[in-house]
């Protein structure tokens, strides 16, 4: 096995462990560590990071999981991811969990948040609510306190105390992160072939559960691999896949789009590792400050943030361009009101800009992509054709 | 005059009845399919309880005298068996008749050749039904007669020139219908001296020609043991039957329950809750009971009971029917299997394939890419099974789980493998308890029905209740 | 009780109330005034008053729509662009009636916003909504107020400190803006005086169901009281005039032992006090009301009354606050209250109003309301032994609205309910 395999091999063992039995021997080696959980979609890992924790990203039991008391809790028109993680914390898999983080997205996992809370899950229970007013002095100073919140409760835990220091040290380490991953997402642009979607996703997803700094390792062992000249080129399109950024569709979906003849050059499956855009200020005297005006300044567009003051239809096509991208494929979770009111603006702007696309949507325990793959295929076709057509037909 | 309490419950599938004394013993089963007409259906399983009472007072009567003469018993279950086909006989009468009317009226230009497939067909299926009552006990399998006419009739037409498949299966459309909802009222004596005679012609015939049972095409097996005394114990039996018509099974009070119970006509207070029904007539059989789990076709319901049998607390399926009885028609749809043929089929399985979806929406195409992917059939059988019961795990949680003596009612009950899976997962989650599944299980709610007829615990207002029981 | 007798005083002065509203509306481009464009959660109607703007209720005109049968049609043609089967109904109503022309309940036009106020509350589904709403009005103003979520149970001095200042630095100024009218606080303080004082009324029409027989419905009926409260009279003296004649007439049937008037008259007979969670259906809305009426039910307090304000707790604008009274108000409406807070509140309710039942409405659509609410009927039966029931519908969509379904659960949780009081009865005879 080469060790691009390998990597990937041991990333996909740990993104999918869903007893997060890496965590829990990290937590082990040293006292004083601690374990915070968080759901999607993005939570400022650093100042866990400062705080000696390891942040867990909490992103359901996927295909892997039988639901049966989370079934309990959840009535039939309510998304999935809620039922897998209530399943998980009541199968006890993250009793070593020492505090959760829910940041801001919808109602459904701001509810959950107070469900955990009701049943005394943890040492802490965070709502995080993240500022949708994105003046600095207004919003900023609001999102500052919520970290600091965050951060009391963590030292209520292992008593610890953040110092700038540390919090500037733990910026660099996910700045590094974030660097690295745009590094390969520009490189998988290019050679699309080298790394596939779903070995992607395996390297990215095992960022949320592992140490950053391990993380780190592994994304720049992956990148000097995929700087070999490995793979052979497919006659496929480039995509954007846009949607899926909380509950996550199960593997074979994500199989399925490129097998069926595209290459996924941007999504955002990860969307919480890479919410900042560039470096965040690591020199900082106020790092919690830093990291609250790379969030109000220079963060990507999600469903979770009020976008009015800069359209995310523009920005989405903005990076399809960016990504040279033929088309996007909207993939939303049954029942995700985020995703699937975001749809339409999407989809009523594209259509007047003549931007291809399609959509469908899914479900993480849902394991039957037949429809999907013909649905995918047929895009891909019909984009292959359009392509070779005379160019006045293109973007205009 | 004795009295007599009926439980009438109008499920989705089925429509139950039950008859008790006053000692609360049941007396009377009937069971019929739910059909368009939620009365005739009402009625059809009353008169099925009706004839199955009458019959267990026969065998009541005839027990002293059974020691001496042990061929009474064998005679009683041949009259039963061909009972029912006496009664199954005049609704395929009337089909046979609808069915070549409506053939007639297609006036299409070859319409004799139409008229005379239809013959075929039935001079076909006929003996084949006959036999199935007689000797295979038809009418004990949980078949209805819809379900025994369609099977063979759709067999046969499945082999007819291709441009008469259509008006033949538009034929027993338009028939089946008006004829399933078409109530016939024979007498207990009519129906049973009817039987008799069909007997009597088949034992005097055997008795006459030895060898007449080569050509015969049913009966000769269980007529060697009693053609010889048949005589004898005719008799015997004839004055017992006499008696048995004679006695008046007077319904002092019933009570009907069940999906369809609103559209019963049967006074407002003569209605209840099927949750109320099921728990009672649970507790009833187990009083141990504090956990009832009724899996039927349209609901699945966890209820909690106190020592009394009165529930406490209830929690049924939301909107979504994923995990009930339907469900598993629906699978059984898509495999072109029989409800029946679902069950024992999953328990072959060699692992039960992992169903995330019980979603009737998703799970069909689901089933299609496992059986494309090369699943085994049982297998995905099992795993569809295995989440049906999960469902019902939720809804056992939702309702606070299982607490004590834990009860399964329903139709689904009599599936072997919802039951295996029921009874693991009960364990798993609860540890050891004592967990009841009783035959009658599909007679719970209709049970629990005629018992709050004889106690006259309808819903009432409180005070008055109250002032009636102190 | 005759017909007439339902008429009440009050009736007539809620609808001159809202008719008013409606015709004011009618002729802005007349008067000149600005539309805003905002939601019931979290209201600023004293603010909007102010700066003597007329408000639009997005999600009021597509319940109306439902109780006129005009929802599904707009759905369907909302689903025709895009939206998706599984989102909230009250958006999709609202859209398919802009594709159609945004003719309102009444019948005549509702006139674009100038402002969209997203005082953005306990939901975030109105963010989603704003945002397609902007679209469709690329010159309307936004303004969005982030209202932080309870999620600790509190409300802090930080939470409060952070929503005064998006007030004065960003919905003041655009509202002056918009409105051409400038900010005066003195106004303001007076508007919140009445405010505080309709709330007051209020507070104590829904005590009034403590008495036995209960006056009121505070469900079916609540709905219609909470009109005025919360589409923009709040803060007004017809508002404070119509409670205090409201409050007046059920303390006249509290003193004559009178039940609830429901549409086919006096309740005869108070079988079962209940607390309801969640809103209730609109499309159906007296056949639902229908099915507890008949059974004798009467709902004593719900959750659902309380979307625009929770009076409660004892909790009131509060003149010499003014801004700090507003971020409050917003914070304290039910759906920003968390978990715990919630199965508390209930409880309380279900403690002090004496009440023999839960029943929790779970509505499709509403995922603020129902993510959870399982949970909480488990914990308050568990907690309080109180006999818990459940059934589903949506709030405008009528494909979701079973009635054989709802009644079926409803007349079992009822029978369950006789045979436990019976049982409690003889034991204690």
């Amino acid at each position: 096995m080469s060790n691009l395999e390998s990597i990937i091999q041991s990333c996909k063992e740990v993104a999918f462990d869903l007893d997060f039995k890496q965590a829990k021997a990290w937590k082990g080696e040293s006292p004083g560590r601690i374990v915070v959980g968080y759901l999607p979609i993005y939570m400022p890992r650093e100042i866990v990071h400062a705080a000696g924790g390891l942040p867990v990203g909490i992103f359901g039991g996927g295909d892997r999981k039988p639901i049966v008391k989370g079934d309990a809790y959840y009535q039939s028109y309510i998304c999935h991811i809620p039922r897998s993680v209530m399943e998980m914390v009541l199968d006890h898999q993250m009793d070593h969990f020492d505090g959760f983080v829910f940041p801001s997205i919808c109602d459904v996992i701001r509810n959950l948040s107070g469900m955990f809370k009701q049943h005394g899950f943890g040492r802490f229970v965070k709502y995080l609510d993240l500022p949708q007013n994105f003046v600095p002095e207004i919003g900023g100073r609001f999102y500052i306190h919520e970290m600091e919140h965050i951060l009391r409760y963590m030292r209520e835990v292992n008593g610890k105390e953040v110092t700038a220091e540390d919090l500037n040290h733990s910026i660099r380490l996910y700045n590094r992160n974030r660097e690295l991953i745009e590094q390969i997402y520009d490189l998988r642009e290019e050679f699309p072939w080298r790394l596939s979607l779903e070995e992607w996703y395996y390297v990215l997803r095992a960022g949320t559960v592992i140490p950053v700094e391990e993380h780190n390792e592994r994304l720049h062992a992956v990148l000097e691999a995929i700087r070999q000249p490995i793979g052979t080129p497919q006659d496929r399109i480039k995509v954007v896949l846009s949607g899926a950024f909380c509950e996550q569709p199960a593997i074979g979906l994500i199989k399925a789009i490129e097998d069926a003849g595209c290459y996924v050059v941007e999504d955002d499956l990860m969307l919480g590792s890479r919410m900042i855009l560039g470096p965040i200020d690591d020199q900082s005297d106020d790092p919690l400050e830093a990291i609250a005006h790379a969030y109000l300044t220079r963060s990507r567009y999600s469903s979770s943030i009020y976008d009015v003051h800069q359209p995310k239809e523009d920005r989405l096509e903005a990076l399809v361009q960016q990504r040279n991208a033929s088309g996007v494929i909207f993939a939303s979770a049954s029942f995700c009101d985020p995703s699937l009111l975001d749809a339409p603006i999407f989809q009523n702007a594209f259509n007047v800009r003549g931007l291809r696309y399609i959509a469908f949507q899914y479900s993480e325990n849902i394991n039957q992509f037949k429809v999907i793959k013909e649905q995918v295929g047929a895009f891909a076709d019909s984009i292959k054709l359009w392509e070779d057509e005379p160019a006045e037909v293109s973007i205009a | 005059m004795k009295k007599y309490y009926l439980g009438i419950d109008l499920g989705s599938t089925t429509s139950k009845a039950i008859i008790i004394d006053e000692k609360d013993q049941i007396v009377g089963r009937g069971i019929t399919n739910t059909r368009a007409n939620y009365k005739v259906a009402a009625d059809i399983a009353r008169q099925e309880a009706v004839y199955d009472a009458r019959f267990n007072l026969l065998h009541a009567k005839i027990q002293p005298e059974i020691q001496a003469n042990p061929s009474l018993v064998k005679y009683l279950e041949d009259i039963r068996r061909v009972f029912q086909y006496v009664q199954f006989r005049h609704r395929m009468l009337r089909l046979e008749e609808l069915l070549a009317e409506t053939a007639q009226s297609f006036q299409r230009h070859d319409n004799d050749v139409l008229e005379q497939t239809l013959s075929n067909i039935l001079q076909t299926i006929r003996p084949r039904i006959r036999d199935g009552f007689l000797h295979r006990n038809l009418g004990g399998q949980n078949q209805f007669f819809r379900d025994i006419v369609s099977e063979q009739y759709n067999l046969e037409v499945s082999s007819v020139p291709p441009e008469l498949y259509e008006p033949l299966m538009l034929a027993f459309d338009k028939s089946i219908t008006p004829v399933e909802n078409e109530m016939f009222t024979q007498s207990f004596e009519e129906l049973v001296y009817e039987a008799m005679r069909y007997l009597n012609e088949k034992y005097q015939g055997l008795a006459d020609q030895p060898n007449a049972g080569a050509q015969d095409d049913w009966y000769y097996a269980e007529l060697n043991s009693s053609s010889k005394s048949f005589k004898s114990i005719e008799r015997t039996l004839t004055q017992y039957i006499d008696d048995v018509v004679k006695e008046e099974i007077h319904i002092a009070n019933m009570v009907g329950t069940g999906y369809g119970r609103a559209l019963l006509p049967f006074p407002e207070d003569c209605i209840m809750s099927e949750i109320l029904c099921h728990a009672y007539g649970a507790h009833a059989i187990f009083p141990n009971t504090r956990t009832v789990l009724d899996i039927g076709g349209q609901d699945t319901k966890a209820i909690q009971v106190d020592k009394h049998g009165l529930v406490t607390s209830f929690h049924m399926n939301d909107r979504c029917a994923a995990g009930c009885g339907r469900y598993l028609g629906y699978i059984a749809d898509e495999f072109g299997l029989s409800l029946n043929e679902l069950g024992p089929e999953a328990l072959s399985a060699t692992r039960e394939t992992t169903i995330c979806s019980t979603c009737t929406v998703f799970a069909g195409a689901e089933v299609k890419e496992l059986l494309h992917n090369g699943e085994e059939r049982p297998n995905i059988l099992a795993g569809l099974h295995k989440a049906i019961v999960q469902r019902a795990m939720s809804l056992l949680a939702r309702s606070g789980g299982v607490r004590n003596e834990f009860t399964f009612t329903g139709g689904v009950a009599r599936n072997q493998a919802v039951l295996k899976y029921v009874t693991e997962m009960v364990r798993e989650s609860y540890g050891e308890l004592t967990m009841n599944i009783h035959t009658d299980s599909i007679f719970m709610g209709a049970l629990g029905g005629a018992l709050f007829a004889r106690k006259g615990m309808i819903q009432a207002l409180p005070k008055e209740v109250a002032a009636k029981a102190s | 009780m005759s017909k007439e007798a339902i008429k009440e005083k009050s009736m007539i002065l809620q609808k001159e109330m809202v008719e008013g509203l409606f015709n004011e509306l009618d002729r802005v481009q007349e008067t000149g005034k600005k539309v805003c464009y905002t939601f019931v959660p979290g209201n600023l109607s004293e603010l909007i008053r102010c700066f003597d703007m007329l408000p639009v209720y997005p999600e009021i005109n597509a319940l109306q729509n439902a109780m006129r049968k005009k929802s599904a049609g707009y759905i369907k043609e909302a689903e025709r662009h895009a939206h998706s089967e599984d989102v909230c109904t009250y958006v999709k109503c609202d859209i398919g009636m802009m594709i159609k022309g945004n003719i309102g309940p009444t019948g005549s036009k509702i006139p674009d916003p100038d402002v969209l106020l997203l005082s953005y509350t306990g939901c975030f589904t109105f963010m989603k909504w704003f945002e397609t709403l902007k679209r469709s009005y690329p010159n309307a103003e936004v303004i969005m107020l982030h209202t932080p979520y309870q999620e600790n149970g509190e409300m802090t001095p930080q939470m409060t400190a952070y929503m005064v200042q998006q007030l004065e630095q960003e919905v003041i100024p655009k509202m002056e803006k918009v409105s051409g009218v400038k900010f005066d606080p003195e106004k303001l303080k007076k508007i919140l005086g009445l405010a505080r004082e309709a709330q007051d009324w209020i507070a104590r029409i829904f005590e009034t169901t403590k008495h036995r027989p209960s006056p009121i419905d505070a469900y079916f009926a609540g709905v219609y009281y909470i009109g005025p409260i919360n589409i923009g009279f709040r803060g007004t003296p017809e508002a404070v005039a119509y409670y205090k004649e409201l409050y007046n007439e059920i303390m006249e049937r509290v003193l004559q032992g009178l039940g609830p008037i429901t549409p086919e008259g006096e309740m005869p007979e108070e079988k079962y006090r209940l607390v309801v969670e969640g809103p209730p259906n609109w499309t159906n809305f007296r056949e639902f009301w229908k099915i507890f009426y008949d059974m004798g039910a009467v709902i004593v307090a719900s959750s659902y009354t309380k979307v625009g304000g929770v009076y409660d707790l004892g909790w009131r604008h509060d003149p010499d606050r003014p801004l700090e009274s507003l971020a409050e108000y917003c914070m304290n409406c039910y759906t920003n209250l968390n978990i715990p807070q919630r199965i508390s509140l209930l409880s309380k309710l279900i403690k002090e109003y004496h009440a023999d039942g839960y029943v929790t409405n779970s509505i499709k659509s509403c995922n603020s309301f129902s993510a959870g609410q399982l949970a909480m009927m488990r914990e308050i039966e568990d907690k309080l032994e109180v006999p818990v029931g459940f059934i589903e519908s949506d709030l405008v969509d009528p494909r979701y609205f079973s009635y054989s379904n709802i009644k079926n659960r409803l007349e079992s949780y009822f029978q369950m309910l006789a045979q436990r009081k019976f049982i409690h009865e003889t034991q204690n005879a």
